[in-house]
């Protein structure tokens, strides 16, 4: 113990002694005064009390979604989080701990991300997953560059219905080793200002394609075909990457089933609030031939001398510390804790109740469309399939919209207009199973009122 | 075990053997101890040239991951397909079962410059 107590003032001063100087400050002579001790002119100090109180008055002039009817999605959705996941993470033992290096000592936290792993694949229908990414626009970046390095090819297709953030992290991720990504156009805008679905990718794909990159649900929410479109893609040696979003796979077929080939998704919002956009944490998974080439931790099962079963990190000469600039990525973390929060959230719900927050979500924003439609000057714009997501076009322009309904005190949807011009009458608006049917027959009131 | 008399060897540790027209490439039983056990060969695809002296590819143990380097220039004309799924063919038979590559070479006399087994025997004397 006597290790953590930190040093007496007696200790110091023989210390000091020892190397020929009287004060600690004589050791840092040689910076310059207005570095070493600037003038940073702040006001006094508070008391804890004045602090609280100051801090409490900045906070509330936040609008949060706790306490304001919200149909923001756009790539964040806010979920119920059950008060057992932040109970659990809390715990020391998790809280604090960092990469398990030392088996012998962690293997509370091995398994608990073997756990994470093992329920990626579940979901995903892929063969293994990795301990996880930060995020799934990085992960999207990763996938693209796993595709390059198993098919050695350089050309990335992705489609413009996959969410625009991750496609700009996609472009950082391909600059480096001179990636070629191509985006795709995926959907269309009809004269009756409905969108329609692109189905038919077949003029895009040949044997220079390393990958072709779709998210299932879209941005816009609805969902892209898949049918013959991995068949088409593997004729030519190139793999599907899906961008899979975890509570949809509570009800829609797995990627796996599919034919993907690597699989990636956004985990933060079933396992925590929607905060400030972060922590996230990225699924990261893929078909078994992929692993040597797939980036980030992998725990692992296995047997000790004893023969008792144990979890250790594996498959470790994939990564940069030992492969250098042959490593398919640089990545050698994981968003441990945020991992850890879904995978109660998924234990928690099991199977029966992911589906039951899937099918609540459907069915709330399907009742949102239903009497959207109804409002004169409104039309849903989804034609293909869709899930809880969908853009309605809008008499005024999105941005106008939105302002009108923040003034009413909702916070309304996402202006597509922020990502083409030729949206800007479009609204994204979301529904989860939180949304209560009172907000949305107030949303619609408003709509129609403007 | 002694080093074929057969062989040719690099100062990498890689060991090269005509065999008809065409040239077989693997790593030297010094190698394969060295790393340990084999558990991935990241080879080339067929048809696709070589160099003397660059890198070919990647063998990986439990604790290493090295480069491969080539002991002549030309074509590969075929990959030891095995090394897929039985890795370890590297650690227990390096010069037969475990080899890697079979090449066409461009010039036969590249070849003189290379140790010879007593001339690699010398060799790992001083790298011990």
């Amino acid at each position: 113990m006597s290790g953590f107590i930190s040093t007496t003032p007696a200790e110091r001063d023989a210390m000091l002694s020892r190397i020929g100087v009287s004060t600690i400050d004589q050791l840092f002579e040689d910076l310059p005064a207005e570095h070493y001790r600037p003038d940073l002119d702040l006001p006094p100090g508070l008391s804890e009390l004045e602090t609280w109180q100051l801090l409490r008055k900045l906070s509330e002039t936040n609008l949060d979604l706790e306490r304001h009817p919200n149909f923001l999605g756009a790539g964040a959705y806010r979920h119920f989080v059950p008060a057992a996941i932040g109970h659990l993470i809390s715990r020391g033992e998790f809280l604090t701990s960092y990469t398990p290096y030392q088996p012998e000592v962690s293997q509370g936290t091995l398994q608990a991300v073997y756990e994470w792993q093992s329920i990626v694949c579940a979901l995903t229908g892929m063969d293994i997953s990795n301990a996880s990414v930060y995020d799934a626009g990085t992960g999207t970046g990763e996938a693209a560059r796993m595709a390059c390095a198993l098919t050695r090819r350089r050309r990335v297709l992705v489609l413009d219905t996959v969410n625009p953030r991750y496609r700009e992290v996609l472009a950082t991720y391909a600059s480096g080793p001179d990636i070629d990504v191509e985006t795709v156009p995926a959907f269309t805008a009809r004269p009756d200002g409905t969108l329609g679905r692109v189905t038919d990718f077949s003029s895009k794909i040949d044997s220079s394609v390393a990958c072709m990159i779709i998210q299932q649900p879209n941005f816009l929410g609805w969902m892209e075909q898949v049918e013959g479109l991995s068949d088409a893609l593997s004729s030519v040696g190139a793999i599907l990457v899906v961008i899979a979003d975890p509570v949809s796979l509570g009800v829609i077929r797995p990627p796996g089933a599919y034919g993907a080939g690597i699989v990636v998704g956004e985990g933060k919002w079933t396992g925590g609030p929607v905060d400030f956009g972060g922590p996230l944490v990225g699924m990261f998974a893929c078909r078994k031939d992929f692993v040597r080439q797939m980036p980030g931790r992998i725990v692992g099962s296995t047997i000790d001398g004893d023969g008792r079963k144990g979890y250790v990190l594996t498959l470790a000469t994939r990564e940069q510390h030992i492969r250098r600039e042959k490593a398919t990525s640089n990545i050698c973390t994981a968003e441990a804790l945020i991992a850890l929060a879904t995978t109660i959230y998924f234990c928690h719900l099991g199977p029966v109740g992911l589906r039951e927050v899937a099918e609540q979500s459907i069915q709330k924003a399907h009742y949102l469309a239903s009497r959207i439609s109804q409002v004169p000057g409104y039309t849903v714009q989804s034609t293909a399939p869709w899930l809880y997501e969908f853009p309605i076009h809008c008499p005024k322009p999105a941005a106008q919209v939105n302002e009108a309904l923040l003034a009413a005190g909702i916070i309304g949807g996402y202006d597509l207009g922020l990502e083409d011009p030729a949206l800007a009458h479009s609204l994204l608006l979301c529904c989860t199973e939180v949304t209560p049917r009172s907000d949305i027959d107030r949303l619609v009131d408003v709509l129609g009122s403007l | 075990m002694s080093n074929p008399t057969d062989c040719r060897y690099t100062r990498e540790h890689e060991w090269v053997r005509k065999d008809g027209d065409t040239y077989v490439v693997g790593i030297t039983h010094y190698a394969q101890d060295s790393l340990g056990d084999v558990v991935f060969v990241e080879l080339p695809e067929v048809g696709a040239a070589i160099s003397r002296g660059a890198s070919f590819g990647v063998v990986e143990s439990v604790k290493a991951a090295s480069d491969l380097y080539a002991p002549v220039s030309g074509e590969i004309v075929e990959v030891n397909e095995r090394l897929r799924d039985e890795p370890d063919l590297v650690n227990h038979h390096p010069y037969e079962a475990g080899w890697m590559l079979r090449v066409k070479v461009s010039a036969d006399s590249s070849l003189d410059d290379l140790m010879d087994a007593d001339a690699y025997a010398a060799f790992l004397e001083t790298v011990h």
